[in-house]
């Protein structure tokens, strides 16, 4: 099982912090935006961005950042930079900035390599480790994960990861297997992605009888760093110690290699983090503050990352090919044309569509200009979100391999050990960001879009970045958690409503729950919800209702079939979504019959502006 | 000074390129600074360590990893023969002794005592960097590799697989917006880069690989094509390294779209010329574009004022555009307007857009973002 992400080190800072910028490198753009406090509070005020520039023609990480904040400057009126500097601390109202802070997924991200002795045990726990730190993992290698010892070295050799992180064995276990990793790597000689004369880093995390051995084999090779097992029992996962190490060796290593990060650690204030670890500190910020198991997403355009909070235990995922843009044409490869079709309202063939998707692919910063294009990018995009999900709860995982107490009462439930710690019936809150979802030109297209991926059982709050600025909010938090709350809850956290959902199928039309709510304002509105309805109920922001809901005898919202249940709920820009369309969600198969639903539907919540004209 | 940012592709008449040629692993750099080289000239070379084989001698043999010393006939660094007796017990009665022999050809690279297992290398393999262009070296960077410049005519593509190739440049069809069908290729080009207009068929992509062609330029393909070609449904763009008989470029994107009018009349005043030509793509921040390098001849003197990397500047009124995105995708106009105030479109975005006008007098408005400029103009 994971456990909370590390804290990074926090900075000494010695100077008022009123003034701050913030960017986020990202695969495709350079995000800044400018937070500013105003009286008590911290608010963010201005908002640039620019292409990345890590590669050629530029290769220098900077440069986009300089642009980035250029936009800020000409927005604010406030003069940041004098030339290529930022000017910190602030000079007067109008001059400088307290400091500079960034995060950074460009280049491709941290990548990892990670090894194990048992696939899912030692390598799932590495993985875990490795993705808890914000990496993304090209492949985990394992004793028993059915590779010849020959290709297992052609496959070390050919990747180029920044970083490899080594596994397994338990303390004081046997010591063969993991040994023999070892040799295998060093037979290898693995190269770095960056910087062909420097070490590739190491860090060794498994039984820690091995270590004299694994010095041995890969001191000289490789910049070895040795740290504590990561399951040092097969009952225990202990990631922190693996994870700071990470953390560190990305700074001191990774980063130092990477086009133009050298120049960019000098002008930060604080050290640079991933964009998927500030955005996970975010994450398990909001999950404990308010006692909430959640699933957050990201989806970008080159990767979507996934995390999650439940029972206080934090995991996150990283689809390093399902994106909407860079990747957009793998979410066709792996989900299928006729899964991505599904949630498309109109008719088009399928040579149109391979070839606008490949087209998109080509020429990624392209946006939809049409409303059939908008359409097409929303369904793909459910796909993306979907297929992440299935492979967060893959790993987000009870620890396999651990010997189970079972009593009489367990005699008819006969669960495997690694259950995925996914229950969607305990979900409280769903938290969205990346552009497709944060930039969408109507919330309720964000609500639908995930909630068409995800299909939240029971009763399921839902809410979306603002404007993209988790990441920059998560670094934000290691150096003054007040700022970065204050922006937090007043300019990113947009909360879209709750999502009501009955558990069941039954025929279109025939009745699914009977419902009471009542509202603030003492009024109380009461209705019948029949499957294969879709209805949106407003609920301004800020405003609880007290629900009542009495299903039919095949529907259930969590208290069992039939059941009737009352929470409290929460509006949104939005406001409550009571679906009736049944979980799991079967669409129609019948294409006339499918998109006669999908228009109801998307008309039934004021989804796109054709169909609102139409209605 | 930040400025709106036009992502475009590059065709140009004159142009002075510089390719690093690097080496993957540290080697020999075999030119000196100012030589000229050709395309098809080794520059670099390295020895690429043997493939490695491991044996687990101590399962073979059946006795504990540190044990195997008492078998072992060779010891590490030692030179050994395909079939070649690597360690063998001494049983008392000959019928059960066993004799490990070594698979490869290779060195002894490593024994353990902890996992039983030894480690045997094939020799290295010697591997030359070629000047992939005609050119005149102007760095060396010691072991690593060498900088090429070329004085040229340049035609960056959008999407291409292949990788690294060069031919003569052969005119399949007479205009831009006709189709290279199976019918237009003839046994004269083999070897040679065909240029199409339009649109290839997968019959048109099989005939060209039948006849041994070493490249196609092309304004568009089928998305399932290419699939049929390479085998499988391409995920992300990244290639270069596909083998599939030839080096396509694509100019323009997926589907049937004509060749920009410039691309094509460049590609055809330098017909019957070398040009070396990689489908390389790598689709990121500051992307890898496939390419069509003419060289002007090794040694020609490089045009006063021609900058080494064309410079990106804002867009400007009158500016050559494509349109990257449908509705009109594919289609080419100027720059007629730029309005700086946000504009919402039909999605309900708001977004920059510009004016854009097409030959026939027409003009539409379109987000900045599905613009591409006609650079190098």
């Amino acid at each position: 099982m994971s456990v909370p992400s590390p804290a990074p080190v926090k900075p000494v800072i010695t100077h008022p912090l009123n003034v701050i910028v913030a960017t986020d490198c990202g695969s495709t753009t350079t995000k800044a935006i400018l937070i500013e406090k105003v009286g008590d509070e911290y608010r963010q005020t201005y908002r640039g961005e620019a292409p990345t520039t890590v590669e050629a023609p530029f290769e220098d990480v900077t440069r986009g950042v300089l642009n980035a904040i250029a936009e800020i400057e000409e927005l604010s009126g406030r003069k940041i930079l004098d030339g290529d500097r930022i000017i910190t601390p602030c000079r007067d109202a109008k001059t400088g900035v307290d400091i500079y802070i960034s995060t950074s997924s460009a280049g491709g991200g941290l990548q990892m390599m990670v090894t194990g002795v048992v696939q899912n045990m030692t390598g799932e726990s590495a993985q875990r480790a490795a993705l808890g730190a914000g990496a993304i993992v090209i492949d985990v290698l394992a004793s028993n994960d059915g590779r010849l010892p020959h290709e297992k070295i052609e496959r070390i050799r050919t990747m180029r990861p920044d970083m490899i992180l080594m596994s397994g064995g338990t303390d004081g276990g046997a010591v063969t297997h993991v040994v023999e990793m070892a040799e295998y790597i060093s037979a290898a000689e693995p190269r770095p992605r960056f910087g062909a004369t420097f070490k590739l880093p190491l860090i060794y995390a498994g039984n820690t009888d091995a270590q004299p051995q694994v010095k041995k084999i890969l001191g000289e090779k490789t910049a070895l760093v040795l740290t504590d097992n990561i399951r040092p029992v097969l009952e225990r996962e202990n990631l922190a110690p693996a994870r700071n190490k990470i953390h560190d060796l990305f700074l001191e290593h990774v980063m130092q290699q990477a086009p133009g990060y050298k120049k960019l650690i000098d002008m930060a204030g604080a050290p640079i983090m991933p964009t998927p670890a500030a955005v996970g500190v975010i994450m398990e910020t909001i999950a404990k503050r308010e006692h909430l198991n959640l699933i957050g997403v990201d989806i970008g355009g080159a990767t979507t990352d996934v995390f999650s909070v439940f029972e206080g235990l934090f995991n996150r995922t990283v689809s390093a090919n399902l994106g909407m843009s860079y990747s957009i044409s793998n979410v066709l490869a792996e989900a299928g044309l006729a899964n991505i079709m599904r949630w498309v309202p109109f008719t088009i063939d399928e040579q149109t569509l391979r070839n606008r998707i490949k087209n998109k692919m080509v020429r990624p910063t392209t946006i939809p200009q049409t409303l059939d294009e908008l359409q097409i990018e929303h369904a793909i995009a459910r796909e993306a979100l979907r297929l992440a999900l299935i492979h967060h709860k893959s790993l987000a995982t009870a620890l396999k391999g651990v010997q189970q107490e079972r009593t009489i009462s367990d005699v008819f439930e006969q669960q495997q050990s690694g259950k995925t710690l996914i229950d969607m019936l305990k979900l409280d809150l769903i938290v969205g960001s990346g552009g497709i979802l944060s930039h969408a030109p109507r919330r309720v297209q964000s609500m639908l879009l995930m909630v068409d991926a995800y299909e939240p059982l029971g009763v399921t709050r839902l809410s979306v970045d603002s404007i993209f600025m988790m990441p920059h909010l998560g670094v934000l938090s290691t150096i003054n958690e007040k700022a970065a709350t204050d922006v937090f809850v007043r300019d990113c956290m947009v909360y879209l409503g709750t999502c009501v959902a009955p558990i069941g199928q039954g025929k279109d039309g025939e009745r699914c729950a009977d419902y009471a709510i009542t509202f603030p304002d003492g009024r109380v509105d009461k209705g019948s919800l029949s499957f294969g309805d879709l209805r949106l109920i407003p609920l301004a922001s800020g405003q609880k209702a007290s629900m009542t809901v009495q299903p039919a005898k095949q529907a259930n919202l969590g208290a069992g079939a039939g059941v009737a249940v009352t929470r409290e709920v929460h509006g949104g820009v939005v406001g409550l979504l009571l679906d009736g369309r049944g979980r799991p969600l079967q669409l129609p198969i019948d294409h006339a019959f499918r998109v006669a639903s999908l228009t109801r539907w998307y008309q039934a919540v004021d989804l796109y502006p054709v169909l609102s004209a139409e209605k | 000074m930040a400025h709106s940012y036009t992502p475009g592709l590059t065709v140009t008449e004159q142009a002075v390129v510089r390719r690093r040629r690097i080496l993957s692993l540290p080697g020999s750099v075999l030119v000196t600074s100012g030589e000229t080289v050709r395309a098809n000239q080794a520059v670099a070379r390295a020895e690429l360590p043997g493939k490695v084989y491991p044996l687990n001698l101590a399962n073979q043999l059946s006795v504990a990893p540190d044990e195997i010393h008492d078998y072992l006939i060779k010891k590490v660094g030692d030179s050994v023969q395909k079939d070649e007796i690597l360690a063998e017990n001494k049983p008392l009665m000959k019928w059960f002794k066993t004799e490990i022999l070594s698979p490869i050809t290779g060195v002894v690279e490593s024994i353990s005592h902890v996992t039983g297992q030894v480690l045997l290398r094939e020799p290295p393999r010697v591997f030359e960097l070629l000047g992939y262009v005609d050119g005149r070296i102007v760095e060396v960077i010691p072991q690593q590799g060498v900088v090429v410049e070329t004085n040229c005519s340049l035609v960056q593509g959008i999407f291409g697989i292949g990788g690294e190739t060069r031919g003569e440049i052969v005119m399949a069809v007479t205009s831009p917006d006709e189709e290279l069908s199976p019918r237009r290729f003839t046994a004269a080009m083999k070897g040679k880069v065909v240029v199409g207009g339009s649109f290839i068929s997968s019959e048109a992509l099989a005939r060209a690989k039948e006849l041994g062609v070493a490249g196609v330029v092309i304004g568009g393909i089928h998305d399932k094509d290419l699939r049929a070609l390479l085998g499988y449904d391409l995920g992300v763009a990244i290639t270069g390294t596909e083998q599939v008989g030839f080096t396509l470029i694509l100019t323009e994107g997926f589907g049937s779209i004509p060749m920009a009018g410039k691309t094509f009349a460049l590609l055809s005043a330098h017909a019957g010329q070398p040009a070396s030509i990689s489908g390389a793509t790598q689709i990121r921040a500051g992307v890898i574009r496939p390419e069509i390098i003419i060289p002007k001849g090794a040694g020609a003197p490089i045009a006063p004022g021609v900058s080494a990397v064309p410079e990106r500047e804002g867009i400007r009124i009158g500016d050559q555009v494509r349109i990257i995105r449908d509705p009109l995708f594919g289609k080419l106009g100027e720059v007629a307007s730029l309005p700086s105030d946000l504009q919402k479109i039909p999605t309900e975005s708001e977004v920059r857009v510009m004016g854009v006008r097409f030959a026939d007098g027409s003009t539409a408005m379109i987000p900045r973002a599905n613009i591409e400029l006609i650079e190098g103009a």
